[in-house]
């Protein structure tokens, strides 16, 4: 079994650090502590840590965060950020109105 | 391979799977749960989050009106997760005589059960949303209806669990389950690893029905793709959840996003399966079609996102809940039919009751495996 499948490995006392109060996600304003805090809760991926805190979830779609958050999750379970898998990139690529997306017309 | 041995074994990490997990840990029950993804992988994060009484069937109604009565209102302070529940009534929006007649049918069968729902029409659907454009002609009012965040409710429902000490293995895949002398008491998983446990709840969605098989059970389920559309955060406009009788759902949530959901129904003609999790080019348009006539005022929004996920549908509409009759050892919860975000706690909860031998606080009675069962004896005797 995979270490990271295993949801009770023990990862000791949270402690805190000097960066805790930065921003990474910057579209959600989310910090650096407020992620550490998630994977001491359990989110062991960065689609959990997402749900449950929303990096990512904001207008860029973690164009911008996504590495530093995947760094931040492996640190705090000591394995290499290659481990975690990214989040899921979906459709549109850029926003789109609401009015635009719906009117759509067949082709010739 | 390894041997885990627990009280319960619980196939599927999601809201049934685990706020089983937890009310079985606040029994004492020791509880091992297996995960084929990640938390919370499928419907459970992939709904509306509609908390939703009317527009049920009558037989699954008591679940749904139990989670809203007892559990979700207590669920920010139990779980230490804020599910950001909000019961601030439910708005069906139609535009013509069939659209009036599905919304009467719906209070009627919701009259019956003695919940309060109201027609509304002409000025009165915009006197509770002044949004809704003027060519829709008939409302369904629920004022006890509401709406949370299936997103932070899945995974507080884990994270509390965990806590409690429920062991969750994820990336568990299960492949078998075993009877050891006439009781259903061994899980095989693709690993290698064995799970025993002297009761054994099969949450796993749809794709319970391929476990369950392997014991000799089955329910006719079968998955629907469905998708869903993400807008920008607005301002606070409404705080109630919209419907429409063209099939949307959705509402704003507590970010300030717009969450709406709907399907063409066209899904599996052009080949779309839950097994490929992808947005259909379709549906995402259809969605912001149907939302833009009926709510004209969110056209300007733009869409961030769009996800899709897949409904256990049940050929009769409701799940199968609780325990088989001629084989001990199993609980099943399977086929949600897309609304089995909201009774999920209370299900749970009730199988957690089952677990420990308890009598259930809601009666499941009508949601029974058998309903099946009777059917194939039936035809089988006057065939």
């Amino acid at each position: 079994m995979r270490k990271l499948d295993d949801r009770n490995i023990d990862l000791g006392e949270i402690i805190p650090e000097l960066d805790d109060h930065i921003i990474i996600c910057r579209c959600e304003e989310i910090t650096k502590g407020e992620i550490r805090e998630a994977v001491h809760m359990g989110m062991f991926t960065m689609t959990e840590v997402k749900r449950l805190l929303r990096p990512g979830m904001g207008l860029c779609q973690g164009q911008t965060c996504s590495r530093y958050v995947r760094n931040i999750i492996a640190k705090e379970l000591g394995v290499s950020p290659l481990e975690i898998e990214d989040n899921v990139a979906r459709p549109p690529m850029r926003p789109i109105e609401l009015q635009v997306f719906g009117n759509e017309v067949e082709s010739e | 391979m390894s041997v885990k041995i627990a009280d319960v074994i619980i196939i599927g990490s999601g809201i049934v799977g685990s706020s089983a997990a937890y009310y079985c840990r606040k029994k004492g029950l020791s509880v091992i749960v297996l995960e084929a993804e990640i938390i919370g992988h499928g419907g459970s994060s992939r709904n509306g989050g509609g908390v939703r009484q009317s527009g049920r069937d009558a037989r699954e109604l008591p679940l749904a009106m139990y989670a809203v009565k007892h559990i979700w209102p207590n669920l920010k302070e139990e779980l230490g997760v804020d599910p950001e529940y909000m019961q601030k009534g439910y708005l069906v929006c139609g535009y013509n005589e069939e659209h009036k007649r599905g919304i009467e049918n719906r209070i009627k069968v919701a009259a019956a059960a003695g919940i309060e729902m109201t027609l509304l029409q002409g000025k009165d659907i915009q006197e509770v949303n002044p949004y809704v454009s003027e060519h829709v002609t008939c409302a369904g009012w629920t004022p006890s209806d509401g709406s949370a965040n299936p997103l932070t409710a899945t995974l507080g429902f884990y994270k509390r669990a965990r806590e409690l000490g429920a062991q969750y293995y994820t990336h568990e895949v299960v492949v078998k389950l075993q009877i050891v002398r006439g009781s259903v008491k061994r899980v095989l998983t693709e690993k290698g690893n064995v799970y025993e446990g002297s009761q054994i709840i099969v949450a796993a969605g749809y794709e319970g029905r391929n476990i369950i098989k392997t014991v000799g059970l089955d329910v006719p389920v079968y998955p629907r793709l469905v998708d869903v559309i993400i807008t920008e955060a607005a301002a606070p406009m409404f705080d109630h959840m919209i419907g429409g009788m063209s099939g949307f759902y959705g509402h704003q949530t507590n970010h300030g996003s717009f969450v709406f959901g709907n399907s063409t129904g066209r899904e599996q003609t052009l080949g779309c399966y839950a097994d490929k999790l992808y947005s259909t080019a379709y549906n995402p348009a259809f969605i912001c079609n149907t939302v833009g006539v009926d709510i004209p005022a969110l056209k300007p929004l733009k869409i961030i996102r769009t996800w899709s996920g897949w409904i256990d549908m049940c050929t009769d509409g409701v799940p199968v809940i609780g325990e088989v009759k001629d084989l001990p050892g199993v609980i099943l919860d399977i086929g949600s039919t897309g609304h089995g975000f909201c009774p999920g706690p209370a299900v749970g909860q009730t199988l957690a009751e089952i677990a420990n031998g308890e009598e259930t606080s809601v009666d499941i009675s009508k949601l029974a495996y058998e309903r099946f069962d009777y059917a194939t004896k039936s035809k089988k005797y006057y065939a």
